[in-house]
């Protein structure tokens, strides 16, 4: 399996096909240590079998995303909240 | 914050121009009809499909500016990639290409945020650096910028010919390369990786709270914004883009 460590600006792709927003610029707040900090700048580990935003801090996973033929299995288990602004 | 947009959808892109940047590397024109703009430092996805319905995608850095009408994207030929040969090898004028974008809104710079500004970057990491670039001319700005390249050799640094161009009209604008395998005679600059004594040397004095933008293999970029921290600077000031061991 080819797994890499990437920026988290790396999933905009993916997150793009599921947000409206261009989600690395978004804020999202660590589950467990609390660090607040935008997707783009978290950890990004990317392979076959699906995509994981880890906590640049405490490597908490944050969102995981597996897509395949039945759809998108999204789990954002790991962010309290995620801040975008709203549309003007 | 953030931009409220379309959701990304896939386009068609014509090639319109590709260029022989390095043996190993070319550079792919690409005019994408309606296509609405980017900001240096962002990149798009492309995405091929073969015959029988196998799709694969990559991501690739923007190295054009946002003031040109058609996006450069630059593509190393990795020998057992499954999209790069095939873009470096087949691709040719007048192809249509399937992306999307432009993608990403963390690791950008424009203009009006000021600097200085200290780009650091390892082979074809150079390509979101050099939009960066490309743009702080094109907006006539004069922040100024030192930018650290790290190459296997001259023949493989990309873009060689474009950098020292715009840095000898450029008093503000100071590019230092380190040449890693080999260096031609009479070298001047580095001839090693980058380490601690070079971002020294390099960098802007950490009081003046340069902004950071690093591009490159994932070690590399590591190395680097640790150093960097570890000689003073933000750590909230440091952007990175990791390209992995791998591109494809």
């Amino acid at each position: 399996m080819d797994e890499r460590r990437l920026d988290g600006n790396a999933t905009g792709g993916l997150l793009g096909e599921i947000f409206t927003f261009e989600a690395t610029t978004a804020e999202g707040a660590c589950d467990r240590c609390g660090t607040v900090a935008h997707v783009g700048e978290q950890m990004a580990y990317v392979s076959e079998i699906g995509t994981v935003v880890r906590c640049a801090t405490c490597d908490n996973a944050l969102i995981r995303i597996v897509q395949n033929p039945r759809g998108y299995f999204l789990d954002l288990r790991g962010i309290s909240y995620l801040r975008f602004k709203s549309a003007p | 914050m953030v931009e409220i947009r379309r959701k990304l959808v896939w386009r068609i892109g014509e090639v319109v121009e590709t260029r022989l940047e390095t043996p190993r590397t070319k550079s792919l024109l690409v005019e994408v009809p309606g296509w609405e703009g980017h900001k240096a430092g962002q990149h798009v996805d492309v995405r091929l499909t073969a015959e029988d319905g196998y799709q694969a995608q990559r991501s690739y850095s923007i190295a054009s500016a946002p003031e040109d009408g058609r996006l450069a994207l630059v593509v190393e030929r990795l020998e057992d990639g499954e999209v790069s040969p095939y873009l470096t090898d087949e691709l040719r004028v007048g192809d249509k290409l399937e992306l999307r974008g432009p993608i990403g809104g963390w690791f950008i710079w424009e203009a009006n945020e000021g600097g200085p500004l200290l780009l650091v970057a390892g082979g074809s990491g150079i390509a979101p650096l050099v939009a960066m670039i490309r743009h702080r001319a094109a907006a006539r700005s004069e922040v100024p910028t030192r930018l650290l390249y790290s190459s296997r050799s001259r023949e493989d640094t990309i873009y060689a010919e474009d950098l020292d161009r715009l840095a000898e009209e450029d008093g503000a604008l100071q590019i230092f390369h380190t040449l890693t395998r080999s260096q031609p005679p009479g070298w001047t600059g580095y001839s090693r990786r980058i380490d601690q004594e070079m971002l020294r040397e390099v960098s802007w004095p950490s009081e003046e709270r340069p902004r950071v933008f690093v591009c490159g293999p994932t070690p590399l970029v590591e190395s680097v914004a640790s150093t960097l921290v570890g000689l003073g600077h933000d750590a909230g000031r440091i952007k990175t883009e990791r390209f992995g061991p791998t591109g494809g």
